[in-house]
Parts: structure tokens; C-alpha cells; sequence
């Protein structure tokens, strides 16, 4: 079936190239091969969570870590969290320093005199709950996958454990429990959501600093405090459609 | 058709054949349920206990204790940040509570840092105000005054 070259004109190469190159577009146009799954925000009534932290009012006692920890059975050990506390602090040589003493639960201390301090505040980290999350798109068995609320899981029981997902984390927001050897993440507490109580980081902050609703109400507390703050998310240049809001952020944060 | 074609279609045939046998053997119940992955997950993660019962909770028995503390400065605090989680003592009330009586404790929040708002939070140096003496032997955390 080899193609006889004596036969083969000018006419014929662009009419088979032309071919070829309209299929792949129309092949393109309908799309069978769309491989990155988002869930979308629901129309009409369905939730779909979001989360607003007030810099200014956060006062860096990290009651969210400590109740994080014992709401979810989060090993206590450093470096395993769900949510923490960082404190920036920018001095007049227009250094930024960034400490979270154990992510905020052993406390913290100044690490420059006040009158060299340009300007300092904290700010409390948590899964993003990106709505094109990268975290679920790399994971090789669909365990990590958003909920249709837009909450981003961790199907423990599916999970084999290889750790895509916590090196794809732009925010590193995940880790590896190392008692079942699973990735692990915020939930939301998604069993607290169910139960019509509140996150367990939520309940604990004294000053109400954090804020959680639902971003398709528009008479939430959440929408009213987006439109009205002016707010930021991080790492925006790289479309992972957060949804946790940073009212006056400064640029410093990343 | 050649020959050697023929046979070609058989080997693809009975690979897509033992491929989608697998698929249904192997694909979990309830999958694709709401999306890639399985639908059940999400009541399994649902089904979690609540460690924090809250507030409302709490004043069921401790009325008195939580009318107390609405009336003061630490109306927005829950019981159990400083008492820890809730769900055990709810069930068998001779369990105990954490009361944290040490100063380390109160200064999470009220310790000076040039980071807190002094609108919002009032600091304070501990050795400085009452030389290591313990906060609550004369604040009382449930009713505070300045």
C-alpha cells in the first residue's frame, strides 16, 4: 500500500495535507480528548465555597493550628499541617523575614527591634480550595478530586501515596500522614460543614479574622466581604483559581 | 487484506477486549458518581466525628458560666479554645476539661508583638505587669476587665 512517488503531484500533497490539517481542527472543536477535569461552579443554588482572611485582624495566636490539629488528628509533630501561621516582617533595609515557630503554635517572638521594623503582620495559610486546582489534576488514580461544593479532597482509602500531589501544591498546603502513608490535606472539615457546624479553624478564631461561606449566595457574609474589601488571592499569575481571599494583602506575600 | 493485517486486528481486538473486561472488574463502585473519582469518598469523609461541639453545646449545662462570659470581652471566644475539644466530656461528663492556668497560655494572644493591633487585641508585658505571678490569680478569664 506504499504510495507510488511517480504519481504523487503537487495537487495531491496539498489536498491530503489540507485534509489532514482540517480533520485535526474539527477534531480539536469537539473536544473528546479534554483530559483536565475542574468541577465547575454550580448555576443557580448549589454552594460553592470560598474562604476570606482579614489580615489586620488576625493576631497570630494560632488557635486555627491547634484546633486544626485536634479536630483532624493531624500528627503534631512539626511540619505536618493542615493550616499555620506565618508573620512577616519586613524591615527598613527592605529585608522580608518570615518565621512560623512550629507554624505558629509554640508562639512567636520578634526576630528584629521595633524600630527597625518597616512594617510586620501575619498571615494565616490554608488550602487554597482552588476551583482548577492543580493537586487533583496530577493525580494518577483520582483520588484527590473537588467535591461539588469546590472543596478539594482526598480520597484516603484510593490513595496510593506517591506524593504528586504534594509537590504540585503551589501553596504547600499537603503532606504525607505518616501513619497510614496517604496524602492528607484540609477538608474544610467537610464532616463539620455537613453536620451544620463550622470549621474547626473558623470556630476558634477570637477575633473572626477568618470567613468562610458560600461565594454563590449573594447574600452571604463571604460575597458581601469579597465586594466590598479589596481583596487578593495568592500566586495569581498562576490561574489556579483560588478561593481563599486575602483582604489587603501586601506584595510581599507569596 | 493482507494476512499480516488480519492478525493485526485480532491482537487489537483481544487487547480492547481484556482492557475493558479490566475496566469493569476494576473500576470502584459509585465512581463517576459526581466526577473522576468515587462518589462515596465523600460521605465516608462526611461521616468523621466532630470533635468541637461548640458553644451552643457547652451552655446547654454551663448556662450560667456562658451567660458570664457573653457579657464581657471574650464574648467571641469559644469554651473550648481554651478548654480543648468537647466530644468526650458531651458523652461522659467525668471527663475532664483542660483549664489552662498557666500564663504561657493567655500570653498566645496577649503578648506584645508589633504585628498585633493594639484596636484589636490588648497586649501586655507578663513579667513586667505582675512578675511571673500567674494571670488568673487575679483576672478571671471567663468575666475580664482591664
Amino acid at each position: 500500500m506504499a504510495i507510488k512517488k511517480e504519481n504523487f503531484s503537487r495537487r495531491d500533497f496539498i489536498k491530503n495535507s489540507s485534509m489532514f490539517a482540517g480533520g485535526v481542527v474539527l477534531v480539536s472543536l469537539l473536544n473528546p480528548l479534554k483530559v483536565v477535569y475542574a468541577t465547575k461552579k454550580p448555576k443557580g443554588k448549589g454552594k460553592w465555597y470560598g474562604i476570606a482572611i482579614d489580615i489586620e485582624k488576625c493576631i497570630g495566636c494560632a488557635n486555627c493550628a491547634r484546633s486544626c490539629k485536634a479536630e483532624n488528628g493531624v500528627p503534631n509533630e512539626p511540619f505536618f499541617f493542615r493550616n499555620w501561621v506565618e508573620q512577616y516582617t519586613i524591615t527598613n533595609d527592605d529585608e522580608v523575614k518570615v518565621s512560623s515557630p512550629n507554624g505558629g503554635i509554640d508562639g512567636f517572638t520578634q526576630p528584629v527591634s521595633d524600630d527597625e521594623i518597616y512594617k510586620t503582620f501575619f498571615v494565616p495559610k490554608m488550602c487554597n480550595h482552588c476551583a482548577i486546582s492543580p493537586c487533583t489534576q496530577v493525580c494518577p488514580v483520582g483520588a484527590s478530586f473537588e467535591s461539588p461544593e469546590g472543596i478539594a479532597l482526598v480520597d484516603k482509602s484510593y490513595c496510593i501515596g506517591c506524593g504528586y500531589c504534594v509537590q504540585a501544591c503551589p501553596y504547600g498546603c499537603r503532606y504525607i500522614d505518616p501513619a497510614q502513608g496517604v496524602a492528607d490535606k484540609c477538608t474544610l472539615c467537610y464532616h463539620r460543614l455537613e453536620k451544620d457546624l463550622d470549621p474547626a479553624c473558623m470556630m476558634a478564631c477570637p477575633t473572626g479574622a477568618r470567613i468562610y461561606g458560600d461565594l454563590n449566595d449573594k447574600t452571604s457574609e463571604l460575597y458581601l466581604f469579597i465586594k466590598e474589601n479589596n481583596c487578593a488571592v495568592l500566586k495569581p499569575q498562576l490561574n489556579t483559581k483560588s478561593k481563599l481571599y486575602y483582604k489587603d494583602l501586601s506584595q510581599e506575600v507569596h | 487484506m493482507p494476512i499480516q493485517v488480519k492478525r493485526l486486528l485480532v491482537v487489537f481486538a483481544v487487547f480492547i477486549g481484556v482492557m475493558l473486561g479490566l475496566k469493569y472488574f476494576l473500576t470502584p463502585e459509585s465512581w463517576r458518581e459526581f466526577g473522576p473519582y468515587r462518589g462515596k469518598a465523600l460521605t465516608e469523609i462526611a461521616d468523621q466525628e466532630a470533635k468541637y461541639v461548640q458553644m451552643e453545646t457547652c451552655a446547654m449545662c454551663h448556662d450560667s458560666i456562658a451567660d458570664l462570659k457573653d457579657q464581657g470581652l471574650h464574648i467571641s471566644i469559644q469554651c473550648e479554645i481554651c478548654h480543648g475539644p468537647g466530644y468526650r466530656h458531651v458523652e461522659d461528663e467525668n471527663i475532664d476539661m483542660v483549664i489552662p492556668e498557666n500564663s504561657d497560655f493567655c500570653m498566645t494572644c496577649h503578648a506584645i508583638n508589633a504585628a498585633r493591633s493594639t484596636s484589636i487585641i490588648k497586649q501586655i508585658d507578663a513579667i513586667e505587669h505582675s512578675e511571673g505571678e500567674d494571670c488568673i490569680s487575679c483576672h478571671n478569664p471567663h468575666e475580664p476587665w482591664l
